[in-house]
This record gives structure tokens, sequence and C-alpha cells, in this order.
């Protein structure tokens, strides 16, 4: 009886031959399916193999731990022999301070813009991450474990340290109840910083902050009677005169009332990632503001604000950032009374804070050409007045278009902070590092200063693309 | 046209500022603190430590002004000013006076409306060459690849020796010192070339110094000195004659340490007058009579200020040279202080 083969199931399938999967596969399609790539595949991988091979040993010999640039390299020749070369990192040990305050920056002081720094990501958080009780509560936490670690180390006084961990423990716990309450601690951030950055008197910051606070007053009673702009007008007319007038008087009465001070630091005295970070914050979060207006204003249907806005713009956007610098710090002497005290890195962060406005205003301004009419002819259609009308329909969708191009003109002004080294402030990249150098000790030292800073700037700058990225996914409401 | 325009009214306003400045020792008297306008960190001439304590030859010389002006040597600040930014730091009244190794030049003199008052350096333009390429003198160095700042005045040098010489020379570009000895010790360039004092910063922190050796050729005069504002002559002789009682207290062995007792037991009248023992040569010049008493106190003589910066013994190791006393054949000399 001839028996038949009947297959009941289905052969599993075979894997695909050697050549069609898996690293060889992936070779023979991206390094190696023309003679072209083939030849660019070796001369790649010897130029990766040649720069290994010549800076590994750089790095492996690496020197924590000297007193000077020779005492390194007497290391380096005694522990790898003689011709060896080795990467000195022992200069961080001497200048950390310097290169993460500033030279100058009082020691006992250090602690502030340690502090500063921890509450900046609070500040920050409730903008970045709204109403996300999980991701507060990692930066939250975050921060406290780095206010407790960092502050014990810069040996901060007891008061301030107890103070300050009290204060942000209360926030931990209010960004899980109350996470929306957190963006108060945003507004009083700004204040809060400069008094403890640059010191001086509490109620100095205080009173400076009421002067908003006129403004916002007199804009409410001012607006239904003489309307809007003129109201805004009229407001800032009165905060100027607060100032102005107001300010001193009443912090020296309140000083005699009750007196809490902070030892006052002069802003010559920023130096090093502490400069940068001050510059590079301060641009980035006033730029964005007046950016938004000078955009809204070149699009304007009114003559004059059009002309005033586009002349800034472009007068602005037209000329070198180094020139402006240059303009803040010297040319602005010889028309200012003499012995006049307008403070240098003040005149800088209004410089870098226009100049960013400007670029940003020209990127938004794209994003504005970009919506489609439409959405201007709706949101006139539903009767928003104008400000309504960009606030709620036009302005959202505007921004969120251009979120990678204000992040990468967010990235370029933080870069550029290292530009105000022309103008003798000691940012980390050449004022610092120059002072390494000019350090006999030190003299000669040259890929390491640089590659640290670079790393330093990279985090940073890494950090906002990626957070970009991630808002542009979580903004994400089309279907593509 | 416009530019005339802007620089005209440049010159008012500078005219107008410097007329209201006019009096810089009242100025920094009633400031309390004298702002000296300094380098952004040259070894052994002004740099600050990681701690921020400003040290070199430049900076005692600051702090032997406001000894001797508000009798305490710690009442100084210092701006550091680039080089870009030097002169109009001073000439828009931001620094009191530059002693910032600026070369004393005819045109700065005239155009830049500053003046020199005393040259506390003298320098030169020097090469520096590695032993290997078997050269004893610049001018023999035909055909060399030579590192040279961009934009300074050690360019111009170097192009009108070689001219001179008829030798040809490979320029190689270099921002900043640090550059140059980076591209020098990489071996991008056969010379180096830079002011002497510079050269021999350089050549004390290379790894192997002893391969390296300084030709004896100095191509250019470059005085370095003390700078102020044009049209303040009283403040320009405080700065002049300060200097001036460092060098009479070298030539008559005054030191810090010893200026007390000298003070007490010479003889000689005109150590007496410089010491304010007796005259009133201190009130001439709207200080206190013991002002340079003061000054030679807080940082010694010029001898002792030199030596402790950038003399023989500290890692920088310069000889006296065109700066020791005219006594001992050097060019530094001082008026007789009557």
């Amino acid at each position: 009886m001839a028996q038949s083969f009947n297959r009941t199931e289905m052969l599993p399938a075979l894997p695909p031959p050697i050549s069609q999967r898996g690293a060889v596969k992936w070779m023979n399609e991206n390094l190696l399916s023309s003679p072209l790539n083939i030849f660019l595949t070796v001369v790649g991988f010897a130029a990766i193999v040649l720069i290994i091979v010549s800076a590994f040993p750089w790095w492996a010999n690496s020197v924590w731990n000297a007193g000077s640039l020779k005492e390194c390299r007497d290391i380096v020749t005694a522990s790898a022999g003689e011709g060896a070369s080795g990467a000195c990192w022992a200069y961080l040990r001497v200048w950390w301070g310097a290169v993460i305050f500033g030279h100058q920056y009082p020691v006992d002081e250090r602690w502030r813009p340690i502090l500063t720094f921890g509450l900046l990501f609070v500040a920050l958080a409730p903008v970045l991450f709204a109403g996300q009780k999980r991701s507060l509560l990692i930066i939250l936490g975050a921060v406290a474990a780095y206010s407790l670690l960092t502050l014990s180390l810069a040996a901060a006084p007891a008061v301030p340290f107890v103070l300050a961990l009290l204060g942000i423990a209360a926030l931990l716990v209010l960004s899980q109840v109350q996470p929306a309450k957190l963006l108060w601690f945003t507004l009083a951030f700004p204040p809060l910083c400069f008094w403890l950055l640059w010191g001086g008197s509490i109620w100095t910051p205080i009173v400076a902050m009421a002067g908003f606070a006129v403004l916002y007053f007199v804009f409410r009673a001012a607006s239904p009677v003489i309307g809007l702009a003129p109201a805004a007008g009229a407001g800032l007319v009165a905060a100027v005169l607060w100032w102005l007038f107001a300010q001193g008087p009443i912090v020296e009465n309140l000083d005699a009332i009750l007196r809490v001070e902070l030892l006052f630091v002069p802003s010559d005295e920023f130096g090093g990632f502490l400069l940068s970070t001050v510059i590079g914050i301060t641009g980035i979060t006033f730029s964005l503001p007046i950016g938004i207006l000078l955009a809204l204003g070149r699009q304007s249907d009114m003559p004059i604000v059009k002309m005033l806005c586009v002349i800034f713009i472009e007068a602005i956007r037209g000329v070198p950032l180094i020139t402006l610098l240059f303009v803040a710090a010297f040319v602005l002497g010889f028309f200012l009374p003499p012995n006049s005290n307008f403070d240098l890195l003040l005149r800088v962060l209004i410089l870098v804070t226009v100049f960013s406005a400007a670029y940003l205003a020209e990127v938004l301004r794209g994003s504005l050409a970009a919506l489609p009419r439409g959405q201007y002819e709706a949101a006139d259609a539903l009767g928003l007045d104008y400000w309504r009308a960009q606030r709620l329909i036009i302005l959202p969708q505007a921004l969120k278009i251009s979120i990678p191009a204000i992040v990468s003109s967010f990235i370029g002004l933080f870069k550029d902070t290292t530009l105000v080294t022309i103008v003798a402030l000691y940012e980390p990249l050449k004022g610092i590092t120059g002072l390494v150098r000019a350090d006999v000790n030190w003299k000669g030292i040259y890929w390491e200063p640089y590659i640290f800073v670079g790393t330093i700037f990279f985090v940073f700058c890494f950090g906002m693309s990626r957070y970009s990225k991630y808002l542009e996914g979580k903004l994400k409401t089309d279907h593509r | 046209m416009k530019k005339s325009v802007f620089f005209g009214a440049l010159a008012a306003t500078t005219l107008v500022s410097g007329l209201a400045m006019a009096g810089t020792l009242d100025d920094v008297k009633a400031r309390g603190e004298l702002i000296c306008g300094s380098n952004t960190g040259l070894t052994g001439f002004g740099a600050p430590d990681a701690s921020g304590n400003w040290s070199g030859f430049d900076v005692d010389l600051c702090r032997a002004l406001a000894a001797a002006i508000l009798g305490d040597a710690s009442k100084v600040k210092f701006v550091p000013t680039t080089g870009e930014t030097r002169f109009t730091a001073l000439q828009s009244g931001e620094v009191d006076l530059l002693v910032r190794n600026s070369t004393w030049t005819a045109s700065r003199d005239s155009e830049l409306a500053l003046d020199f008052v005393a040259v506390n350096y003298y320098d030169g333009q020097g090469f520096m060459v590695n032993k290997a390429l078997g050269v004893s003198s610049a001018k023999e160095l035909d055909g060399a690849t030579v590192c040279i700042q961009t934009g300074t005045t050690t360019e111009l040098n170097l192009a009108d020796f070689f001219k001179e010489n008829n030798i040809s020379y490979q320029p190689v570009n270099v921002a900043d010192d640090a550059e140059a000895q980076r591209q020098y010790t990489a071996g991008a360039c056969d010379a180096f070339t830079t002011d002497a004092s510079g050269l021999a910063a350089t050549r004390a922190t290379l790894p192997d110094a002893e391969n390296h050796v300084i030709l004896p050729e100095i191509i250019s005069k470059e005085p370095l000195g003390p700078v102020v504002r044009n049209g303040d002559s009283a403040w320009g002789d405080v700065v002049r004659w300060t200097y001036y009682a460092l060098l009479i207290a070298e030539e008559k062995g005054i030191t810090a340490a010893n200026v007390e007792e000298v003070a007490t037991s010479t003889a000689d009248e005109e150590v007496k007058r410089l010491l304010g023992v007796s005259g009133e040569m201190g009130a001439k010049f709207g200080l206190d009579n013991a002002a340079f008493k003061n000054a030679i106190l807080a940082v010694g003589n010029y001898g002792e200020i030199f030596s402790r910066n950038i003399g023989e013994g500290t890692s920088i190791n310069l000889a006296r040279g065109l700066n020791a006393l005219w006594t001992q054949g050097g060019l530094q000399y001082a008026p007789p202080f009557r």
C-alpha cells in the first residue's frame, strides 16, 4: 500500500541566507554597496582608528591631582614613560571655583548662585511641564537632592541652608497638591534670583516688583476709560515714576524698619559659567516676549508701529553682535555723564536681549505668515478683538510651528554669551581660560579648558534641544 | 564726510568728558579707590589668581599708587581691558589710568589724546627657536615659518626686519599667546616672535625649555608704561613721580623692609624729602607728605617689584637688562627729587 505523505502543517519559514540578514546585510547595504562606498568605508574606518589610537593615550594618561602643569607632565612621564602625553585636568581642582562662579565672586557667598541654579529649575518646571505631577516630582526631588548636596559642599551658612531646604520641600508638597499654584513661584523667581545673585537689601527687588503692580493697577483702572494701548502707556509711565522717585525712599524706610540683606556683589565680580547662565537665561526669558511683540508689530496695520518695528529689527539684525557689545561697553561711555555708573553687565544684558529678540521676531514672522489665512478670518468671525485673537487663536499655533527655530535661536544665544569676552567680561571659554593660562603654574595648557567648557555647553544646549523635541511631540495635534 | 562728522562729535564728547573729569586725583580721593585698567591676564605682569587676588609687575605699580594717594595699597580696583578696549576705557573715564603693557608710540601719544607718563619696562621684540634648528641669529631665519599674532605692531616689525635683511619668511597667523605656544610646540612654525618678556614666560612653561633658545636680536623698541588721559597733567605727575619714587628708592637702597628705619636714621637730604621727613614734597603733588614712603612700604622699590614678579629666580626668569638702573648700565633713570 502506497503510503501517501500529506503535510499537515506549514514548514517554519527558514531564516534568510546569512548574507541577507543581520549585521552582514546592513554592512552590505550601507557600507559596501559600491566601489565608492567601499573606498569611503575603508577611509572612514582608518580615520576613526587613527584618531582613537592617537588620542587614546592622552585621555588614558589623564592627571587629576597636581599643583601645576609641570607636575602634571612629570606624573605622566613617570607613569607612562618618556615622551607620553596626557591630559591635565588637575587645573580644574585649583580653578574650579573661578570657572563656575568667576574668580572674583566672594567665596563665602558661592552658596547663593548654587541655590539660585537649583531654584531656576523649580521655577522652570511648571512652565516646561505644565500640570504633570510626575515630572514635577522628579524635577523638584532632583533639585532638593542637588541643593542638599551642593549647599553642604559649599558650606552654606546654617540659616539660609535650612530655609532653602524647607522652601524647596514646601514647593515639592505644593507641586503635588496644587501643581498650578507653582506658577506663582515662577513669577516670584526673577526678583528672588536677582536678590540671591547680587544681594543687597531684600526690599530693593520687592519694591521694584511693586512697580509692576502699580503698572497693572493703573492699566486696569484706566483701560475702561481711555482704551487698552493708552492705558498700557499710562501704566508704564506710572511704573517708571515709581522706580525713579518712590523706589529709593521706600527701600530706605523699609530698611530702617526691618533690615534683611545679603552681601552686595557688584556685577563685575561675576564670571565663569555663572556669567554665561545669567546672560543666557536673562536673554532667553526677556527676548521671547519682546520678540513676539516685535513680530506682531511688524505685521500690524498701524504704519508707525510697523515702521518702528521694521527699523528696529533690521537695524539690530544688520549689525554683528560684537559691534553691539562694543557699543554697549565703550561708545555708550562717551555719551553718558562722567562717573555715571551704568553697570557693564546690565548694558550687555540689554544688548544681548535686544539682539536675540530681533532674531526671534523674524522667526515668528515666518510662522505667522505660515498660518492659513482662514485662521485669522475665523478669529475675526468669532468677534474676538485683536489681543484675544492673537492670544487664543494665532499665537498658540504660530509658536507651535516655530518651536524648533525658536529653540535653535536660544541655543545660538546661549553660545553667543562667550562673545562677551571681547568687552573684558570673564566668560568661561576665553576669559577664565585666559586667566588659567596667565597663571604661571598652568601656562601652556591648551586643550583641557576648551574640552571642559565645550562639554558643559554641550550639555546645556543638548538639553534644550531634547526638550524642544519633547515639546513638539507633546503639542503634536495633527495626524500626518 | 559722515565719518568726519561722527569723529568730530566723538572728539567733542571726549573733550567735554575730559574737561568734566579734569581732576582725576580729586576723583580718586573722593571715591576712596583707584581704578586701574589692567590686562585681562598676562603672566608675571598682571593677572588674578583663582580667588581673584591680582598680582604682577604692573599690578604692583597700581598698588604703589593707591598706597601713595589713599594710604592703603588694597584700595585699588583692577578693571580688565583687552587690546581693543584699553584706550577707549581710559578715554571714556572708566579707568583712572592704564598699566597694562602698552607700547609708547608717537601716534598713541598724539592722535589718541593719551599721555604716557613713564616707562616701567623696556621691552623689545625677539625670536624663540628650537635648538634643533641650528640657528644662532635671527638673520639666519631665511625661509622660516614664523608664528605671529595678527593685528599687532609685532607683525609690522617682523615684516620690516625681514625686508631690511633681504630674507624671506612664511607667517603663521595666530590669535593669541596660547595659540602661538600651541602652534610652536606642535612644530607648525620654526620661530615664535613676540615681546622678549612674553617669549621668556612662554619658554619657561615649555615641557622641554632647555631645547629652546631666544635669539639675541631684539628687532624693535617696546617701551611699556602707565598711560593717563591727556590734559590732566597734575594726575600725570602723581603717577610719574610715584613711579620715580620707586626707582629712587632702589637707587638709594631703600626697601619695604627698611624704609621705616631709613626714614628715622638717614642723613641723605634727597631721601628725607622722598620719605616726607623734611620738606613738603608730597603736598606739592596734592598728596600726603608720607605718600611716597607709603608706596615703598606697600610694594618695595622698583628692584624688589621686578625680582618678585618677573626677575631671576621666578619662573619667568627675566634679567634686568635695559631695565637695570642707569648706575648699573640700564635705562631706568629718575630725575632728582627736589
